[in-house]
């Protein structure tokens, strides 16, 4: 059917629909590589203004590190720009299975298949591990994609309540006639922050027979002693089944994701995961770069160190200034609002205080918990946060929240 | 409340609403639309009311529309039961 006038006015009609909730996402353009401070054009069309980035996951500020540029200019020149290929058919470079034996070591999983993205990686895993005699048993608050990647597999889909070990051990029994059990957990959760309580649940797993997936993309190369991820933090490394994560975020920023564990289950991707099999092997630019974020961040702890002051010090300034935050350890620090008008308020009249933050409101969050999500980055400097702490009490006096809790808040401005 | 929707309303209590959420639901409060239920955590209440009341739920019926308050989901229960009878 050709593009009639009844399907443009039907779009168009949908698209009025996601403006009028305040539902419409729109870009805005950078004008500078990414990092602290940014050049951002917004609303289109307008002068670029300089602001400070708090909502990036750039968490170890290696997206625009000259290291890793360097390497990634190395790469570019010695293996070309593209391959032109998936990966089992002409895709597969040296630097693709190097880089794969050093996330291995890094994350101390058996092996690691790259993925074209984490998306790619959680919508294939699950799908290629499990069948219909299996249950998948997840935590609500995992990531959208693990979401979209259970619903592509033929197991039995449940769910446990967010970090509620007690549904979860009545899930684990309640599904005791499964053939595999598996639970699955994201490492820190993006929305809340919060860290999953890993060794519990590994424990549960173990008593209950089930194997263990978690998603580290919010906490690889960053939480744990030395940057592991989760499984470090909570003393569990060696016992995770499946890892998921990303270089797009701490590991360079740019893009591409894998899959990383037990050898067998790692291998079974690389037959039957469908976004590996057919998609474009990772750009050996990116690769380049990838090698060079991993040999940094095993080499020292500094860029995690900086990121760990800078995160509690950026925690500890909301606080003192009467902020309601979510408590935790992560650098993700939601600012919570409740109404979502003034998540989106708060975040608008920041912009034009020169700080880039965004609001978040449900479907993204739970129904009465709209919130502003600041994210620290080891390319903060002290002076960033505290010119970011002078906008923030400048603007929440505006509205009037300062010292002001949950109740208060919904008082005032209602859910 | 008759029986089908107290058990439906005492499953939803117990497996949607966390320790401490003091929201009270009623025959005809929106469980999805409402933010209490969502379409990711759903399947589990399928799959009790097919185990306790015997029936199968076609998954075309089983939409966020049909189980969005224990009134519609007690309807859909009755329907299939019905036909299962």
């Amino acid at each position: 059917m050709a593009y009639g006038a009844k399907a443009r006015e039907w779009y168009a009609g949908e698209l009025a629909g996601l403006r009028g909730q305040g539902l419409f996402k729109e870009e805005r353009f950078i004008h500078a590589p990414q990092g602290a401070q940014i050049e951002v054009e917004f609303p289109a069309g307008t002068e670029p203004k300089q602001v400070i980035n708090m909502c990036a996951n750039n968490y170890l500020g290696l997206s625009s590190h000259p290291d890793v540029v360097a390497a990634a200019h190395r790469g570019l020149d010695s293996r070309g720009y593209g391959m032109s290929s998936v990966r089992f058919i002409c895709g597969t470079q040296d630097i693709h299975r190097e880089l794969e034996h050093k996330l291995t070591a890094f994350l101390g999983t058996e092996d690691t298949l790259l993925f074209p993205s984490c998306m790619d990686a959680n919508a294939g895993v699950f799908e290629a591990i499990l069948s219909d005699q299996d249950v998948m048993i997840a935590d609500r608050l995992v990531h959208a994609s693990i979401v979209d990647g259970m619903r592509l597999c033929k197991a039995i889909q449940d769910t446990f309540k967010h970090s509620d070990m007690g549904h979860l051990e009545e899930k684990l029994q309640e599904h005791k006639d499964k053939r595999f059990r598996m639970v699955i957990t994201d490492g820190v959760f993006s929305m809340d922050g919060d860290i999953a309580k890993l060794d519990e649940i590994v424990r549960l797993a173990e008593k209950h027979d089930a194997m263990v997936f978690l998603d580290d993309s919010h906490a690889s190369g960053f939480i744990g002693q030395t940057g592991r991820g989760t499984h470090e933090h909570c003393g569990v490394i060696g016992r995770i089944d499946v890892i998921t994560t990303t270089l797009g975020k701490a590991l360079g920023g740019a893009s591409g994701g894998c899959v990383s564990g037990r050898r067998e289950l790692v291998e079974m991707c690389r037959q039957r995961a469908r976004p590996y099999l057919f998609s474009n092997t990772v750009a050996p630019v990116i690769v380049a770069g990838a090698l060079a974020v991993i040999d940094l961040i095993s080499a020292t702890t500094a860029r995690r160190d900086k990121l760990e002051q800078n995160t509690k010090y950026w925690r500890g300034l909301l606080t003192e200034a009467g902020f309601d935050i979510k408590p935790g350890e992560s650098p993700i620090v939601p600012v919570m609002l409740y109404n979502a008008k003034l998540a989106q308020d708060v975040a608008r009249d920041l912009f034009a205080e020169g700080i880039y933050v965004v609001g978040f409101f449900f479907p993204v969050v739970p129904k009465g918990q709209a919130r502003i999500r600041t994210q620290l980055s080891a390319a903060h400097e002290k002076h960033h946060l505290d010119a970011a702490i002078g906008a923030f009490i400048k603007v929440g006096k505006k509205y009037d929240i300062l010292g002001k809790g949950k109740n208060q808040i919904i008082e005032q401005y209602g859910l | 409340m008759d029986d089908l929707k107290k058990t439906i309303r005492d499953y939803v209590v117990k497996e949607y609403l966390e320790e401490g959420d003091d929201r009270q639901v009623k025959e005809d409060t929106p469980l999805i639309t409402g933010g209490i239920v969502d379409s990711f955590s759903m399947v589990s209440l399928k799959r009790f009311l097919e185990r306790r009341y015997a029936i199968q739920i076609p998954d075309a019926e089983a939409t966020p529309g049909a189980f969005d308050t224990v009134n519609s989901i007690a309807a859909l229960v009755g329907k299939f039961a019905k036909t299962a009878g």
